[in-house]
This record gives C-alpha cells, sequence and structure tokens, in this order.
C-alpha cells in the first residue's frame, strides 16, 4: 500500500473519496478485462465523473511519470484495459450521458461510458439507430468501442466504429484539449479521426463521441441455409457477393458451434448440417422480398441442402440470438474458451479451415469455429480447462498458429478484438522493424513518454527478436532483417 | 520501380531537396503553392490483384483512375465514393493523395472509408506496407487511412486496396424547385429516412436528388420524393466540376458544415451538395470573413480554386493539433522533402 500514497495523495487534491480505490477488496474487480487468463491489479483505480476531473488525473499522472490505462465496462477480448501495476487506471464508467440526439442531423453526441445497445434504443424513436453491434452491446461501451473499432454482424454493409464514428473530443496525457472530427466532414489537416478508431488507447482519452444515425430499414429478414460441407458455404458465400448481392448480415458457424449455441438458446439451427450460413437483407419491404429470392436461388445452386426464411421479427431475432450468443454458449460446454480474430480474404477460408482442424490433432483441443463470413473476420474457439497448466499452454500455441497462418493468406491477426497484450508477440510476424517504429513514432505525437497504455498493442522490437528466437523453425528465423540482440 | 523512387527519396533526403510527388497533374491546383523537384509516380501503374467476389482491388498508384473503373464497371462494381478525377490523367496516387470524395460520399462514405490497405515509402525511402486487403483489420494503427488525403506530404503511396460496392441495379434522378432553407430541410429529412438516396445537390432554387438500388427501393424512393426526371450526367458535372457553376475565375470556396447549417450569410454563390454538409462558394469576400463564418457554424472552409492563395487553401489547426501533425510529418518525412508546404506552411 505504501507505493500507492503519493498519487493516491495528489488525488484526493481534487477527486472525492469515493472516486479513487486503492484498497485490494475494492482494486480487485478490476484486475483483468474480457481476457481472464491476463490479471494484474492495478496501483489505483480512478473513477472520475468530470472531464475536468479526468484532466486533472491526467496532468497529475504525467507530472509524477505513472502509467495510466482507461477501462470501459472491460469487455474487451484481447486485454486491452490490463491494469497497470504501478499506475492509475482511469475508469471511465461514470461517463453515462447521452448529451444530444440531433434526429433531423442524424447524429448522437455520447459520453465514453455510454452503452452500445442504448444509443440505438434511444435513437428508435426517431426511426434512426447505430450501426455497429459487437456482441457484447448490451455491456460494452462506446469508448472501448472506439478504442478497438468494434465491428459485429452488420459490418459488411454497414461498416465498423470507424465508419460510424463522425468525431471524437478527448484529452492527450498532458491533459490537454483536443477534437478530431466534427459534424462537419473531412477535418481540415491529417485524417487524426482515424488514427484514433482503434488506437487501444494509446494515443489519447476520450471523453465525448459524435456517432453517425442511420435511418432504420423498414424491414428485414434472414435466411438460414445448411450445408453439407463447411467449404461449399464458404463457396456460397463468395457466390452471394459474386451476385452483387451486399447483405446486411452474412454470417457462418459450424456444426460444433451450432450444437453448443442449440443447447444454450435453442436457435433452431439445423445440427445435422456441417455449417449453416445467416444471411440477412433490409430494406423496404419490397426490396426484402426482391433480394431474398435472388440469394436463395444463389445459395440453392451452391449447395445449400435446407434453407428456412424467418417469418417474423421474432423468428430473425432468434436465427441471431444464436450467433450473437455464440461465445457464451460454448462457454458452457467447456471450462474456458479461447476465441481468436483473425481476418482473411475470403478466398483462404477453406484453407484456413483444414489448417485449424490439421491443428485440433496436433494439440488435442477442440475448435468451434464461428465466422463473420461476409468480411473474412474468423472467430474460431479453442476450448481448453485453464486449471490445466498444460492445456493453456497448447492453447496458447494453437492460438499462435492460427493467427500466423491468417497472415500467410493475406490475412490479419486482428479484426475487431485488437492486439492489448494478448496478440503483441503476432504483431512481430505480421510487422517489420521499420513498420513498428513507425507505429510508435505515432504514439510518441501524442504521448510523448509513454505513459498512457504502457506495453500494449505495438510490440517493442526487443521483444520481437525474443519472439523471433522462440520461434525459429528448421533453423530459419522468419525475420532475418531484425537486429538480434 | 519501388527501388528506383526509394533511390530518388534517399538521394533527395540527403541533399535536403524538396520532392514533388506527381501522378497526371490534374489536382495540382489544389493546396498551397508547388515546391520542389516532380517525382513522376506514373510509371509505377497497373492492378495488382482484382478478385471482384472479395470485394476488393489492389492497384499500383500510377494507374489510371478511368482505367481502374473501367475494369470495375465490367465487373459491376464501383468505388463507393465516386472520386473526382478533374481530368483524363488522374491517377489512383493523386486521387488517394487528396482524399477527394464525389456526390455519394454523404450516403456511402469518404474515400477514407474505403481505404484498406496501402505501400507507403517514406521519407527514409523506405517501402512500408500498413494495414491489408481485408475489411476488418485492427491490428497497429491505421496509418493507411492517415495517408489518405495527406497530400503526398507523409510518404510516395505506391500501392493501395480499396473497398469496393456492387454498382446498383437501377439509378434515377430527379429535379424539384425549393428555396435554399427549404432544400436543406428536404434534404436532411429524407436522408433520416430509408430512401435509396444516393446524392443531392441545391442550387439556384432547384434541388436534384439522386436515388440508386434495388428497383424496388428506387421506385419506392421515386414515389416518395416526386420532381421531374433529370439526365444522370448532371451528377458527372458536380463531380468533375464542368458544370456551370464551377466556371468563372472568382475564388472557389469549400465549405464543410454541419449539414443543418442554415443558408450562410456570406456574398457569393451557392451550390450545396451532400444533404447540407458541403457548400461551394463562388465569392470574393474576405477570406477571414468565410472562415469565421464557417467556424461559427462548427465548420472549417477550404479555399479550393482560387488565383491568389494568400490566405492559406485550408483551415488553420488548432495548436495542440499542429503540434501533433508536425510530429507525425517528421516521423514519416524527417527531413521534410514531400510536398512541402503544400497543406501548410509547417509541414
Amino acid at each position: 500500500m505504501g507505493a500507492a500514497l503519493p498519487v493516491v495523495r495528489a488525488l484526493r487534491g481534487f477527486l472525492p473519496e469515493r472516486a479513487i480505490l486503492h484498497e485490494e477488496e475494492d482494486t480487485r474487480p478490476y484486475e483483468c478485462d474480457g481476457l481472464t487468463a491476463y490479471r494484474q491489479l492495478p496501483m489505483v483505480v480512478a473513477l472520475p465523473e468530470t472531464e475536468e476531473q479526468v484532466r486533472r488525473i491526467l496532468e497529475t499522472c504525467s507530472s509524477m511519470k505513472i502509467p495510466v490505462v482507461p477501462r470501459g465496462a472491460g469487455t474487451g477480448l484481447s486485454g486491452g484495459a490490463l491494469p497497470p501495476g504501478d499506475g492509475v487506471l482511469l475508469s471511465m464508467a461514470k461517463f453515462m450521458r447521452v448529451l444530444r440526439i440531433d434526429p433531423l442531423a442524424r447524429l448522437a453526441v455520447v459520453q465514453p461510458g455510454v452503452r452500445n445497445a442504448v444509443v440505438s434504443e434511444l435513437a428508435a424513436p426517431f426511426g434512426l439507430y447505430y450501426a455497429p453491434d459487437p456482441s457484447s452491446q448490451i455491456a460494452c461501451t462506446i469508448g472501448g468501442n472506439v478504442a478497438e473499432n468494434s465491428g459485429g454482424v452488420h459490418c459488411l454493409k454497414y461498416g465498423l466504429t470507424l465508419h460510424n464514428v463522425l468525431g471524437v473530443r478527448g484529452l492527450t496525457i498532458d491533459g490537454e484539449p483536443l477534437q478530431l472530427g466534427g459534424e462537419a466532414p473531412d477535418a481540415p489537416g491529417y485524417d487524426l479521426l482515424a488514427l484514433a478508431v482503434g488506437s487501444e488507447v494509446m494515443l489519447f482519452v476520450v471523453t465525448e463521441v459524435t456517432l453517425k444515425l442511420l435511418p432504420k430499414p423498414q424491414c428485414a429478414r434472414v435466411i438460414m441455409a445448411s450445408f453439407d460441407d463447411v467449404e461449399k458455404a464458404g463457396a456460397a458465400v463468395a457466390d452471394v457477393i459474386a451476385a452483387g448481392i451486399v447483405p446486411a448480415g452474412l454470417e457462418m458457424m459450424d456444426r460444433p458451434a451450432t450444437r453448443a449455441v442449440e443447447q444454450f438458446v435453442q436457435a433452431g439451427y439445423d445440427l445435422e448440417a456441417a455449417a449453416i450460413l445467416l444471411c440477412e437483407s433490409d430494406g423496404t419491404p419490397e426490396e426484402v422480398e426482391d433480394e431474398i429470392a435472388r440469394m436463395k436461388t444463389v445459395l440453392q445452386r451452391g449447395g445449400a441442402t435446407r434453407m428456412t426464411v424467418s417469418r417474423d421479427e421474432d423468428e430473425r431475432l432468434r436465427f441471431w440470438s444464436g450467433r450473437k450468443s455464440a461465445f457464451p454458449a460454448v462457454g458452457r460446454i467447456s471450462p474456458d474458451y479461447y476465441c481468436m480474430d483473425g481476418t482473411i480474404p475470403r478466398k483462404g477460408l477453406g484453407e484456413v479451415l483444414r489448417f485449424i482442424a490439421a491443428m485440433e490433432k496436433k494439440y488435442g483441443l477442440r475448435c468451434p469455429n464461428v465466422f463473420h463470413a461476409g468480411d473474412g473476420n474468423l472467430h474460431p474457439l479453442i476450448l481448453f480447462d485453464a486449471n490445466n497448466a498444460d492445456e493453456l499452454h497448447r492453447t496458447e500455441l494453437f492460438a499462435a498458429e492460427v493467427l500466423e497462418k491468417c497472415v500467410e493468406v493475406g490475412g490479419t491477426i486482428t479484426g475487431e478484438h485488437g492486439v492489448g497484450v494478448e496478440k503483441i508477440n503476432q504483431m512481430c510476424v505480421q510487422f517489420r522493424p521499420a513498420e513498428l517504429e513507425l507505429f510508435h513514432a505515432v504514439k510518441r505525437a501524442f504521448d510523448p513518454h509513454g505513459l498512457l497504455n504502457p506495453g500494449k498493442a505495438v510490440p517493442t522490437l526487443a521483444r520481437c527478436a525474443e519472439y523471433g528466437r522462440m520461434r525459429v523453425h528448421g533453423g530459419q528465423l522468419p525475420h532475418p532483417e531484425l537486429p538480434r540482440f | 520501380m519501388i527501388e528506383s523512387f526509394a533511390k530518388s527519396i534517399r538521394d533527395a533526403a540527403a541533399r535536403g531537396r524538396a520532392l514533388r510527388l506527381r501522378g497526371g497533374g490534374t489536382k495540382d491546383f489544389y493546396g498551397n503553392a508547388l515546391r520542389g523537384d516532380v517525382l513522376d509516380t506514373r510509371g509505377h501503374a497497373g492492378i495488382v490483384t482484382y478478385e471482384p467476389t472479395e470485394l476488393v482491388v489492389t492497384a499500383r498508384c500510377g494507374t489510371l483512375l478511368s482505367d481502374l473503373e473501367k475494369t470495375l464497371d465490367e465487373n459491376h462494381q464501383c468505388l463507393p465514393f465516386e472520386p473526382p478525377h478533374f481530368g483524363t490523367g488522374a491517377t489512383l496516387g493523386g486521387c488517394v493523395a487528396a482524399g477527394l470524395s464525389g456526390p455519394r460520399r454523404a450516403s456511402a462514405g469518404a474515400l477514407r472509408d474505403f481505404v484498406l490497405g496501402v505501400k507507403l515509402i517514406d521519407g527514409r525511402g523506405q517501402p512500408l506496407s500498413f494495414g491489408g486487403q481485408v475489411m476488418k483489420n485492427v491490428a497497429g494503427y491505421d496509418v493507411s487511412r492517415l495517408v489518405a488525403g495527406s497530400l503526398g506530404t507523409l510518404g510516395l503511396i505506391a500501392e493501395v486496396s480499396l473497398k469496393l460496392v456492387p454498382k446498383p441495379q437501377a439509378e434515377t434522378s430527379l429535379r424539384l424547385e425549393a428555396p435554399q432553407a427549404r432544400a436543406l430541410e428536404l434534404m436532411n429529412r429524407w436522408a433520416g429516412q430509408p430512401l435509396a438516396i444516393t446524392a443531392t445537390a441545391w442550387h439556384d432554387g432547384e434541388l436534384s436528388v439522386r436515388l440508386s438500388g434495388s428497383d424496388a427501393g428506387v421506385r419506392a424512393a421515386v414515389a416518395k420524393i416526386g420532381g421531374a426526371a433529370l439526365d444522370a450526367s448532371f451528377w458527372n458535372g458536380i463531380r468533375e466540376q464542368s458544370a456551370p457553376f464551377f466556371s468563372g475565375t472568382e475564388p472557389l470556396w469549400r465549405l464543410s458544415v454541419p449539414s443543418t447549417s442554415p443558408p450562410l450569410e456570406l456574398q457569393g454563390e451557392p451550390l450545396i451538395e451532400w444533404h447540407g454538409a458541403l457548400r461551394w462558394l463562388k465569392s470574393t469576400d474576405d477570406a477571414k470573413k468565410i472562415r469565421d463564418m464557417a467556424r461559427r457554424v462548427k465548420g472549417h472552409a477550404t479555399l479550393f480554386r482560387a488565383a491568389d492563395k494568400t490566405p492559406g487553401c485550408f483551415s488553420p489547426l488548432e495548436p495542440v493539433l499542429e503540434r501533433v501533425h508536425r510530429q507525425l510529418k517528421s516521423a514519416f518525412d524527417p527531413a521534410g522533402i514531400f510536398n512541402p508546404g503544400r497543406m501548410y506552411p509547417e509541414l
């Protein structure tokens, strides 16, 4: 506790006692985010309620050279909000106000602690909604969504967080205010808003977000199509795109995933199918009818063995409920699961799925797959028992191999969950030293002393050299050009 | 070709000589005064990969925008942001560096929204790769979108990957009579409804609307909006600034404002796009007055075309942002050789 005292004393100068947690019983709930494999007790948790308090916390920490890690709802899956053992965890949970909904301008101005689903609920009376819908949308916050550039199941047609954020306001680590983007399009200068979204809070702390609202489609229907072969289902996805259709949602689940889900939510999935596709159309009733008919024809030709079209909104939501609860459902059939997040060009799907199947054998672990098929974002879920140290170790190796395979087929190690602490080694595989150096320089442009979320998202070159040594295969280093220390 | 670019860049950096990165030169008019020895990017041309079912194209910087669009068109796909060419020689690299979007921007998104990855040569002559060819990618900072619209001040954009969309099944355009305030209200109201609107423009009492999408969607929107049929070539005239409004010698301002801002009380002739968010203004009014007005409604004003660019083409940055800009510039281009001063004097 002794170590906490100077910063606690400093924070007490402007924060009420209830906004400072430093006893273990109070800080324990903050020791991890959604990636529970990594835990660290924060030295102090600060719970500010005003932007001025955030500014003073940052100013204080900056002058004392104490690291700061911001946190929203803690639902992140890559350890991005893993606390600093020697610093302040800055909880933005009290920033829960929706400041303005402007139906004519089609935008909402919200504080970062507002939950994702709340925005659409409040916009609904105006016939509007906020498009990005990550599976955790009832819990995750807009601030977290901005940090991770969260996606969801409707990204192919409606984009990611970055396509739906008009502007952010925030504070640098030194407490200086900045405004990026805004209600007017195309802000002058460099597109710093693009850097900010998905930056994993490495650059500055977001205190206010302006979101784009879209008109709610009049109706939506979803086709559930069964396939007797996973690769056929993958090919059918390409066929839909080739037919000039951009479905509102296009998701795939393999049989192990549908079986896990069905026990949990009874979504009505075809459990005999090797894979199912969920293809959604939205628009006017005429548009939807037309598009559903076209998609059915394409899927039929692509070898669908069974197709069911949602008859009403209840059934449509039931079909989606299975997909959206895939993670917790898998959590019920295994003591633990490890969710991956690679993205690949769709054409690499067959190759990657065969690779995953081979890895299941190699490591003796099961791995159901859910897949944002429309945009190539895979979420293989490795099932393991964390109490078994060897299983945990095998899981990590399994995951690393799959992510590196994603890079090999032209994809990326993370589509929407972020690098955090989890995938920091794989960054060494995806990027070369000069690129990583530039990322560090980008961070320094905002945070010269590296106090904001230190050690996350971008590995040091020394770390990459170390990782390279660990994964030497057949005497061949993956990046011979890397300096070896 | 990459190696030859890299060598020119290393030489220029060593000698501290400015380089003017240039494709077809169709956007030479845009931004502040041009400086430096021309580094012509047109030799590095051609589509690298294009698989229509991936909805992604990767092409080299010198690829003619018209060639690229022709290939996409043959596959019933298009660049969703409808970029202006401003001349037959427009290249993909210049298009991305300028970061300009056309009439469809308000409904489909901006150029930067569709950039998935870039290969960039930085000011040290290092080839770097950011982003990729997939739609979801959060590994590392989004440098590819940062360089979109950076006017070549951060590096030579050697190759770009872009997300595509299928061409709409049906398209039709309409024209209605409406005074400016009423037109602004209509554009914003319609944009909040599930109508297949992909462009709006208002000029001199006439409101033009383009509808694109499925046959059923377009039919439903036509019934809702009404008005008389308008030839589709109208939008080309707006995008390419070949419409009569854009002729003349007065300075042309591009005011970017919240779409619901009322008619701006400025001297000169306006033309409005993007549901009210983009307001072109032909005006000889004082630059400070125009910028103050833009700032008052929380927007900004760019001196888009003018013989005299003394006031600076782009709205000045706040001090904190200016500092971040300078630091980013020196991270990418430590010798300060790429298009110096084209965006801001200090970059």
